[in-house]
């Protein structure tokens, strides 16, 4: 970390240990972004990004942005990918999208319109007269923290509130987005057990998944006596998700080879022979 | 090396992110691809703050930062809410607009 | 005194209003109310007669502004009457006659119920023919025009529940309107060419020879072409003899004081247009002489009383269209013939009127016969109209009509020739078919038999209201000519106002009217060796292909049916062909490629979001692509 600080301390030119840096983690950031777009799974996607933030907080390090990179880290790593990942998992975690397209044409002028669009960008980096770099020596001296700080709170000081006043917004935002209305008192336990009993449901509390304790995990149907699996031992997210496990294949195969054993043991041949 | 590949870099991710909303259909990895585009952004910023040797360029991509992380919030909640309604997060399923 | 002159219009006018907007409770008196009003336009007409005789010839133009109609800048159009002796003569021709067929219509109409109604129209007929005569403007003889071809419509079709009169009126109408488009031209080109209407800046114009020769031709036969739809001249005649279909006053009311006469007032009034166009006025002779024969022709072969005589009504206004195409050698002519016309030809079809009153409204001749014992009134007054008509000396016929052969002759070479020996064969056809009628109707055996219902008809004379309208006709048939004449009373009567002027007779008058002598003998007497010698046949025999063709209106609406209805079919046909490919493949064609391009722009609208987002996508492009053209260039 403190090479990588060194390095960027370099005000007009890069050493060679940056452009190393530079080619090595550079091709990790655009695997990370390719990945993020190519991944069948979101929570993949989402890896795969959080592994290119990281890199480009590095590159912001490099930089001689230090405010900015360890920003970058702490809230799009740390906050922000977190978030998402939450969603992930409230949408469902494994359920992976199919990459055929529905659209006709669309990939291809996706593809189009993306290629031409970055052919025209390093066109245009590539013509621009950039060879200058004055390097962030100067404007670092008193430290990068302090200089941001002086700037912020002087030159951007309106723009800094007003972000502030979007931040609140937002938050209130995602708050009446998500929240439901409670427009009724709530039900009491004896109101919702008189229910279940109008409407002839299941009574007692449902069966617990897991099959003569043999698979305990939750995603796995109680047998019932005959051998066929119970859908209500599962969860009801589950179920919806189409995620259960079925054993009872196994379990009935269980089933016969115990009942061919004891009847070879009992001696009774037209039993076995069924 | 020249500082100015990491504009080249920026503009590459920012064609990647761009072609990923253009192709993705599930709403979660579309949304993760604009937060790629804003990153890509966020990088140029930085290496043109260093090209000019002052801090404005990080004072913006700081904001750039703010801003997504507003938008992440509310993008996040539409999100919920939308898969809420419709058991869906594919940003297709939502084609209401048509006649 | 002058302001009387508005009172002339105003009285039929008003008895019109109150007669068809009066309602029912008008029933029992609105026939006398019709007749009053129109005795008393009449009346006022005298008084301002009277005053008019009282001043020296050149004062005796009466104007009165009533007001102004269409007061714009550039544009004036005035409510004004003028009145001068022409105007006088037609006052006094129409409220008279007018009058007259009023009473006559009194007792004919008795049994109609929709007697009230009848007398409405005939003054709104009366008071459109008053307007048009005292206009002193075209704009406002237009509207007059207008009227008179309503009001003609209304009466022609007053029996509009029989298919037949309704068709009349309808075809009167029309071919009445080919007139009117053509007055409504000549309006407008006088508007363009002289700024006018009125008509003393017009005339004084067009006697100067403004606006050049061609315009002025142009007008000049536009207003022939109104005149041919009004008089019934051809090739606008058709209309005329299925206009028999109204009931027989209004036959007498169109023929004789009102409508056809018109045609004849406007080319006079507008002497001066057509003295400035010689063209025009060969055009003017030669449908008047055309006219003269063909309607002639077709009057001989006519069996229906009525169409007889209208076949005679069209041949006389021929004759009349004949002396105004002649200039100023025939003018006063033209209306001293009008005017006896006007007496002797209401007298016989008041006079067929009466015989059809008398008949069951039967009208063809060959089951008439022997009436004179039956109807003595009607078969003298009759008798008078009848030598009034073919010109026996010393009745008004042969005074009018021989100076009209005259004038033809004075009109000098050739032209004169052929004009005046037209014009004398007209005369032995006009001795021809009128003797046939009179002969057919009153002398001979009686041929009538009962009809389909056993009914035999009992002829019987007609009631005092509708036979003295008809001695007085008669008395005016006698004596109208011969008081015109002598001493030339007409022609300086009129003279101020059409001039006059005489021509290079190349014969005498005297041989004109002992040629007139002859033909008239001989015309009559071919009728009397035909139709007195023998027997009448009841049902016609079928003739030669002369006869047949005149039945057939010398095949006036076949010749109409084929060039203007076919060729109307066959232009609209192609019209709408062409309508249906070409104007509305434009437009459907514009339709559809917009619609399809639509179609095709629709399907971008999917409404599938990343669709959308790679439109953005490839706009930002273009932009980027743009901004770095810019740049490089």
């Amino acid at each position: 970390m403190t090479q990588l600080a060194a390095a960027a301390t370099l005000s007009a030119g890069t050493s060679t240990g940056e452009a190393f840096q530079f080619w090595v983690l550079g091709t990790f950031a655009v695997l990370g972004a390719l990945c993020t777009v190519l991944m069948k799974k979101a929570v993949h996607s989402a890896l795969c990004l959080a592994g290119t933030m990281i890199v480009l907080a590095i590159f912001y390090l490099a930089n001689g942005a230090y405010f900015l990179g360890v920003v970058q880290i702490i809230v799009y790593t740390g906050a922000i990918m977190m978030l998402f990942l939450f969603v992930v998992m409230l949408v469902g975690v494994t359920a992976a999208d199919s990459l055929k397209e529905t659209i006709k044409g669309q990939r291809w002028l996706a593809l189009l319109c993306g290629l031409g669009f970055g052919i025209l960008l390093i066109a245009g980096i590539g013509n621009a007269s950039l060879h200058h770099f004055n390097g962030l020596g100067k404007a670092n001296a008193g430290g990068n923290v302090q200089g941001l700080a002086a700037l912020l709170f002087t030159n951007y000081v309106f723009a800094f509130e007003i972000t502030g006043a979007l931040l609140i917004t937002a938050t209130l935002g995602a708050m009446v987005l998500t929240h439901r209305e409670r427009t009724e008192r709530a039900r009491t336990q004896r109101e919702l057990a008189e229910q279940r009993v109008r409407e002839g449901k299941h009574l007692p509390p449902l069966p617990a998944p897991g099959v003569y304790a043999r698979h305990n995990a939750v995603d796995i149907a109680g047998l019932l006596p005959d051998g066929t699996p119970s859908e209500l031992t599962v969860n009801r997210t589950l179920r919806q998700r189409g995620q259960i496990r079925d054993v009872s294949a196994e379990a009935l195969g269980d089933l016969k080879a115990l009942e061919q054993r004891s009847a070879e043991r009992l001696e009774r041949p037209e039993e076995a022979s069924k | 090396m020249n500082p100015v590949n990491y504009l080249y870099l920026a503009a590459l991710l920012f064609t990647i992110g761009a072609t990923g909303v253009l192709i993705r259909r599930n709403a979660i990895v579309v949304f993760m691809c604009v937060e790629l585009m804003l990153n890509a952004c966020n990088l140029a910023f930085v290496a043109f703050s260093r090209m000019h040797g002052n801090l404005d360029g990080q004072i913006i991509a700081f904001f750039t930062m703010v801003v997504a992380a507003a938008e992440v919030v509310v993008g996040l909640a539409i999100i919920v809410s939308l898969f809420r309604s419709r058991h869906s997060a594919s940003v297709d399923d939502a084609s209401l607009m048509k006649l | 005194m002058e302001n009387l002159i508005a009172l002339l219009v105003a009285a039929p006018l008003l008895g019109a209003a109150v007669l068809l907007c009066g309602g029912r409770r008008l029933d029992r008196v609105g026939h006398l109310l019709g007749t009053l009003l129109a005795a008393a336009s009449f009346v006022i007409g005298v008084v301002l007669f009277a005053d008019m005789l009282g001043k020296n010839a050149d004062d005796r133009t009466f104007t009165q502004h009533l007001f102004s109609w269409i007061p714009v800048e550039g544009f004036q159009a005035d409510v004004s009457f003028q009145l001068d002796q022409l105007s006088m003569t037609f006052v006094l021709l129409i409220t008279g006659v007018g009058s007259l067929i009023h009473i006559y219509s009194i007792g004919y109409m008795e049994h109609d119920e929709r007697r009230r109604r009848f007398f409405g129209y005939l003054n709104l007929f009366l008071a459109a023919m008053l307007l048009l005569v005292l206009a002193d403007n075209y704009l406002l003889l237009y509207v007059g025009w207008e009227g008179v071809g309503l009001a003609s419509y209304l009466l022609i079709g007053f029996w509009q529940h029989k298919p037949s009169a309704a068709t009349a009126a309808k075809k009167a109408f029309l071919v009445n309107r080919v007139g009117d488009m053509g007055l409504s031209i000549a309006v407008m080109l006088m508007f363009t060419t002289f700024g006018t209407f009125a008509f003393g800046p017009v005339l004084k114009s067009a006697e100067e020879h403004l606006g050049g020769g061609a315009t002025l031709t142009g007008i000049a036969l536009m207003l022939l072409l109104a005149a041919c739809g009004k008089s019934a001249q051809v090739p606008l005649q058709s209309w005329l003899g299925d206009a028999m279909e109204g009931p027989t006053p209004v036959s007498a009311l169109i023929h004789a004081a009102t409508m056809v006469t018109a045609g004849v007032y406007l080319i006079v009034r507008s002497g001066a247009v057509f003295n400035a166009s010689p063209d025009a006025q060969l055009v003017v002779v030669v449908v008047g002489a055309v006219t003269l024969l063909f309607g002639a022709i077709v009057g001989c072969a006519k069996d229906d009383i009525k169409k007889a005589l209208a076949g005679s009504t069209m041949s006389q206004i021929g004759y009349m269209v004949l002396a105004a195409g002649l200039g100023p050698i025939g003018y006063v002519f033209a209306i001293m013939h009008l005017v006896t016309h006007g007496f002797f030809k209401a007298g016989l079809f008041l006079g067929a009127g009466s015989v059809m009153h008398g008949m069951n409204d039967e009208v063809d001749m060959r089951k008439y016969g022997a009436l004179r014992k039956y109807m003595p009134v009607t078969f003298v007054t009759f008798g008078l109209g009848y030598l009034a008509i073919i010109g026996f000396p010393g009745l008004s016929g042969f005074f009018s009509k021989d100076k009209i052969i005259e004038a033809a002759f004075a009109k000098g070479g050739t032209e004169g020739w052929i004009l005046g020996s037209v014009a004398l064969l007209g005369a032995a056809i006009t001795a021809y078919y009128m003797t046939r009628v009179m002969i057919m109707t009153f002398f001979g055996e009686k041929r009538w038999q009962p009809d389909g219902e056993g009914h035999e008809p009992h002829p019987h004379e007609s009631p005092k209201s509708m036979t003295i309208p008809m001695i007085v006709l008669a008395v005016g048939s006698v004596f109208a000519g011969g008081f015109f004449s002598i001493g030339d009373r007409f022609l300086h009567w009129l003279e101020p106002v059409t001039e006059h002027s005489h021509g290079n007779a190349p014969i005498s008058a005297t041989t004109v009217t002992a040629a007139t002598m002859v033909v008239l003998v001989v015309g009559a007497g071919l009728a009397y060796l035909q139709y007195g010698r023998r027997p009448v046949p009841v049902v016609a025999p079928r003739g030669s292909l002369l006869t047949r063709a005149a039945r057939r209106d010398l095949l006036q609406d076949d010749f109409n049916h084929v060039v203007l209805v076919r060729g109307g079919e066959h232009l609209t046909r192609s019209l709408v062909y062409v309508d249906h490919t070409l104007v509305d493949g434009v437009v459907n064609g514009t339709a559809a490629s917009v619609g399809g391009l639509s179609g095709r722009l629709r399907k971008l609208q999917n409404g599938y979001a990343r669709s959308y987002a790679v439109s953005m996508f490839g706009g930002a492009a273009l932009i980027v692509a743009a901004t770095l053209l810019m740049r490089a260039v």
